[in-house]
């Protein structure tokens, strides 16, 4: 395996298993300082749409998600569990590479029942961060078109 | 046997939990209601702007289709083969001549009228249809189409009311202040909610929750039920437009909830332009909610603009399907902005994915109590009339009697 391709999947890692421990200020540490993150239906990237679900172009406006999820926001109760697939690497470039890796979240809510809640694509910029990667860019590609219940946590 | 005596008042105060459970009331919906003299948002004319264009829609739990013929003029049909029940057209938009069923090739035209049958002659002289077989009496069932502003709205019934009578002014003027400018689709959503459908409706009638339910419009102070406001209804009282003005100032908000609730005196978001709001026309009116019998819905929060229209999926479960809007001749800065205030509606939507939960905790706690009932008394009982307040539960219980109304169930004087 390349260095590049193992820093992916080290970074992947890490991704999944912050966000399903609900570290979100670790989580928000992957990041780069400038950097997007939307969470898109594939029925708006099939037809085109610019509109996502959830639409951060900036570090701030992803910091400011968080603090919702913190002071604002009410959501079912649950704990997400993040099944992510092998990175694939799509570009390479002087600074940094685009990856694509499959994942699938499950949720698991108060009375214990698990159901599948979300599988698609992440379509991530990795910039080069030292012998790792932070993320500049993530693109969520959700197969459904239809979330279950509400989307609160980051996928 | 479902009937009048199951309202335990006349003013649509108390509701039974029932109406959120029952199959069989859920079956009497879909006769009286959805397929009842109501109209139900279907699509947008701009969702299909040239000749030939269709897409699938619903109304309730019935698959249509709305398709824009050669000479441009729209139709509506249920996409449900008239043979032998298949779906005929299984894309969800495009542009076609005809619509062919795979099952057995029956093929229908742009108005939804049969235009071909295979061996309908039989083979060899053998077989076919009989000379009775005429295909006028086996198209697809027609659905009316008409627009209001470019808003489609559908009915399956001949006995509804033309669509303006049915809207009635108060609407009418809703949708033309959002609709006149030209709109372009900027994205959908869709969330599925394990609870009945008629708990959406009767969420976006009442205005109040927005501000206990939904913290972030009180913790970042986009909008509070201390901003001038009011609901609006026809005169029927299905309908109804709730609205407020844009507040500038904290005192108001302090004196209703106490300072230690008004949080937002040293928490501010990082990018505050989502919650800016740039007015689009003449009036500073910076929230304004259209909830249409039975269940098409418009929303205007901020520069976030939407339509949605449910999709009842059985009495336990449905879909809320959201059109994000924004305006044709929207500067790209502004474009941007509003795709920055989406983040405000739909399933992961800083005041609304909220909704989502509150309806499904409903449903959960009231399968095992249908005789029991709801409490819907503020802003008062009794008569059902417009509000120039906000914080009341009047436009759910004209929801409650319109409904009561169509489902043939109303008590002896209930209010209408």
């Amino acid at each position: 395996m390349s260095a590049d391709l193992f820093a992916a999947c080290d970074l992947l890692a890490q991704y999944g298993a912050l966000v399903d421990a609900a570290k979100y200020d670790e989580w928000l540490e992957l990041f780069s300082k400038r950097c997007s993150y939307y969470v898109k239906p594939r029925e708006n990237h099939e037809l085109g749409l610019p509109a996502g679900l959830i639409f951060c172009d900036s570090r701030a406006m992803l910091e400011d998600r968080i603090l919702a999820l913190r002071i604002a926001s009410k959501y079912n109760l649950h704990n997400d569990r993040h099944i992510i697939g092998l990175p694939r690497i799509v570009a390479n470039e002087p600074d940094g590479i685009s990856i694509e890796a499959p994942f699938a979240v499950y949720q698991t809510e108060q009375e214990g029942d698990t159901r599948l809640f979300a599988t698609g694509l992440y379509c991530d910029r990795l910039e080069r961060s030292g012998d790792s990667f932070k993320i500049s860019e993530k693109l969520v590609r959700i197969d459904s078109f239809a979330i279950q219940t509400l989307l609160a946590t980051p996928l | 046997m479902l009937d009048s005596s199951v309202w335990p008042t006349n003013d649509y105060s108390r509701v039974p939990y029932r109406f959120y459970h029952d199959p069989s009331i859920y079956e009497l919906e879909r006769e009286r209601v959805f397929k009842g003299p109501a109209w139900t948002l279907v699509g947008l004319e701009v969702e299909i702007p040239n000749p030939g264009d269709f897409r699938a829609s619903y109304i309730g739990d019935e698959p249509i289709i709305i398709h824009r013929d050669a000479n441009g003029k729209i139709h509506g049909f249920i996409n449900r083969c008239a043979h032998r029940g298949a779906i005929v057209r299984r894309e969800l938009q495009g542009t076609a001549k005809d619509h062919v069923c795979i099952y057995h090739q029956w093929c229908y035209g742009q108005d939804g009228g049969l235009i071909g049958v295979p061996f309908r002659r039989g083979l060899k002289g053998k077989g076919g249809y009989g000379k009775d077989f005429d295909p006028k009496n086996h198209g697809l069932t027609k659905v009316r189409i008409d627009s209001a502003d470019g808003v489609l709205f559908g009915t399956m019934s001949d006995k509804a009311e033309p669509l303006n009578e049915y809207l009635g002014e108060a609407i009418l003027g809703f949708l033309s202040r959002v609709f006149r400018r030209p709109v372009e689709v900027i994205g959908y959503h869709r969330q599925r909610i394990r609870g009945n459908w008629k708990g959406f409706a009767e969420n976006t009638r009442d205005n109040y929750h927005a501000s206990l339910l939904h913290d972030f419009f009180r913790t970042f102070g986009l909008d509070r039920p201390t901003q001038v406001g009011g609901a609006t209804m026809d005169k029927r009282h299905r309908h109804c437009v709730t609205w407020g003005r844009m507040e500038n100032s904290h005192d108001a908000a302090k004196e209703a909830y106490g300072k230690e609730q008004v949080a937002s005196a040293g928490i501010q978001l990082k990018e505050s332009s989502m919650v800016k709001y740039i007015p689009d026309r003449n009036d500073d009116i910076s929230i304004a909610i259209g909830s249409l019998f039975p269940s098409s819905f418009f929303i205007q929060i901020s520069n976030s603009l939407a339509t949605r229209q449910i999709r009842p999926r059985g009495p336990g479960e449905f879909e809320v399907f959201q059109t994000l809007l924004g305006y044709q001749d929207d500067t790209p800065e502004m474009r941007q902005h509003r795709l920055r205030q989406a983040n405000l509606v739909g399933p992961a939507g800083f005041v609304s994915m909220e909704d989502g939960e509150a309806i499904e905790i409903v449903q959960r706690a009231t399968k095992a109590a249908p005789n029991d009932v709801q409490v819907l008394e503020l802003g008062g009982k009794g008569a059902i009339q417009d509000c120039d307040f906000r914080i009341n539960d009047v436009p759910v219980r004209g929801f409650w009697s319109y409904y009561a109304e169509l489902l043939g169930i109303e008590p002896a004087d209930g209010v209408r």
